[in-house]
């Protein structure tokens, strides 16, 4: 089996794949990129939490333009996991208004997004309906 | 007038559109030039000069127009915010004069951005080598495309969707709807940059950038400039009574960042700081959102405009589809949005239109609008909102002179 790498540090590979967080002990607030504070209350000591892979979708849109390489259209959309909000594309769906709803819920899936000249694999995350 | 109030004393935009033959310092030229004029004072008069331009402004675009309008020492502030650049421009000249540093200040906005496109998003370097994270999310490749959209069409067609999913109501059509009202309206605004009505037919069936963004439901990019002397109400008692008639009272001016909440780092939030804006306004300038004859609001996308009709308080929380629903907005309609034709149709050249919008509502304060004329309107409120995030509001009202 090829090496994998995660598309985005905040992608846990393994048998279960999943996301994490950064969450201020202080106020709880969530960020997935590195901070240098809390944006919510300024502090700046974090701990590392596990999101569910389960959620909500709370928005979403069917884009026709991106860049080379990126097949169009795609879905992209706003996911509650639990509270937590999660930016991702959603897959393993036609990416039409027909098949793609509000409120529809869906679960974490990972697809093979690259692979570098050493012929290690990107790992990308994305959100697929929980049923059908 | 009391002393300590602000005025737009003079105020002017080009033709929204395409202009090929000039650059921006003639188009800016010509809106500072037609602003002078319109409240007859000159470029020496002026003791501050804010200038607006999101593409321009760390070129100097200030001193830029200074080398052609008059060279008079005065300070110049060069000002980038987004889509929010030229209100915050316009603030930045009223803030010299309410600190005392100037009786006169002079702000314009200015771009070229016809045929520019997307203007972020959709880019991005080839995958080769060897895949190193970096940045602050430690990527291996670029995400846009991948983890979600970054293209603005996009952006704003989830904000739209979020308040569909909230409050129920929304559709294609109805987003689609909103589009066929700014572009009827455009038919009566000779500045506008696209002035052809569009029946719901073709908005739905044109080309889809974002669902459910078509493209005559996005902004237009274009070119354009729009500037405004502003000066204190201490100063204008002492000008001719007919620049005292036409001067339109600036009675509120708010410009707000976006609060930390829950999904923002997700999903840009517009309605908090819009609506934190907006309360700031009606407070500073004493009225609520029902003495409004009529709003300039930042219809960058037609899944915007209906955001903000909730944002600005034109209707009952969550009751943004009902409002559209009940006509409303229309031009014939009980708070009439966006009658110049709005970002949609009246293009958005960015560093302008956060003038451009005081423009089009002073113009009908003054009662000189012409055939688009809101009649007897006294009271007006124009939004713009730049991501990142910026809200600029300003609310005017006729002269009681």
């Amino acid at each position: 089996m090829a090496k994998q790498i995660p598309l985005v540090d905040y992608l846990l590979l393994g048998e279960h794949p999943h996301l994490v967080a950064h969450e201020c002990t202080s106020c709880g607030a969530r960020f997935f990129d590195r901070r240098n504070a809390c944006a919510s209350c300024g502090l700046t000591e974090f701990a590392v939490v596990d999101l569910p892979t389960e959620g909500e979708v709370r928005a979403f849109t069917i884009v026709a333009f991106a860049a080379p390489g990126i097949p169009t259209p795609f879905v992209a959309a706003m996911v509650d996991c639990g509270g937590t909000s999660v930016r991702a594309n959603l897959i393993n769906v036609p990416p039409d208004p027909e098949h793609v709803s509000l409120g529809m819920q869906v679960r974490l899936a990972t697809e093979v997004v690259g692979t570098d000249d050493e012929g290690t694999e990107a790992i990308g995350f994305g959100f697929e309906p929980k049923e059908g | 007038m009391a002393s300590d109030d602000l005025w737009i004393l003079g105020i002017h935009m080009t033709k929204f559109g395409k202009h090929p033959d000039k650059d921006m310092v003639d188009l800016a030229s010509e809106a500072v030039l037609g602003a002078l004029a319109d409240g007859g004072v000159t470029m020496s008069d002026m003791g501050v000069i804010a200038a607006g331009s999101l593409m321009a402004a760390s070129a100097g675009i200030g001193q830029q127009l200074q080398k052609q309008l008059g060279q008079t020492g005065v300070p110049v502030y060069n000002v980038a915010n987004a889509c929010a650049t030229g209100a915050t421009a316009l603030r930045v000249a009223m803030m010299a004069i309410k600190s005392g540093e100037a009786d006169f200040g002079l702000a314009f906005g200015v771009e070229k951005l016809a045929g520019a496109g997307l203007l972020t998003g959709g880019s991005r370097k080839d995958d080769s080598g060897v895949f190193t994270p970096s940045g602050r999310y430690g990527a291996v490749a670029p995400i846009d495309g991948r983890i979600g959209t970054e293209i603005m069409p996009g952006v704003f067609a989830q904000i739209g969707m979020e308040y569909g999913h909230r409050y129920g109501g929304t559709s294609f059509e109805l987003f689609a709807r909103i589009s066929e009202k700014n572009h009827a309206h455009s038919t009566l605004n000779p500045l506008a940059a696209y002035s052809k009505r569009m029946t719901l037919e073709e908005i739905m069936s044109d080309f889809m950038v974002a669902y459910p963004n078509t493209r005559p439901m996005c902004s237009a990019n274009c070119d354009g400039a729009a500037a405004a002397v502003v000066v204190s109400g201490a100063k204008l008692r002492t000008l001719s009574l007919e620049q005292q008639r036409r001067a339109v009272r600036v009675s509120a001016s708010v410009l707000t960042t976006d609060p930390w909440e829950e999904s923002c780092q997700i999903l840009p939030d517009v309605n908090t700081l819009t609506r934190n804006a907006a309360t700031l306004a009606y407070e500073q300038a004493g009225i609520g959102p029902s003495d409004l004859d009529l709003v300039e609001l930042h219809d960058c996308f037609a899944t915007a405009e209906l955001v903000h009709y909730d944002n600005l308080m034109l209707c009952e929380q969550g009751g943004a589809v009902d409002f559209f629903e009940s006509g409303a907005p229309w031009r014939d309609g009980a708070m009439p949005v966006n009658v110049s034709g709005g970002l949609e149709s009246k293009g958005h050249p960015i560093g302008a239109t956060g003038i451009a919008n005081v423009w089009e509502v002073t113009t009908h304060l003054r009662g000189e609008a012409g055939p688009r004329q809101i009649e007897g309107a006294t009271v007006g409120l124009t939004h713009v909102i730049g991501l990142g995030s910026a809200c600029g509001v300003h609310i005017l009202e006729k002269s009681a002179a």
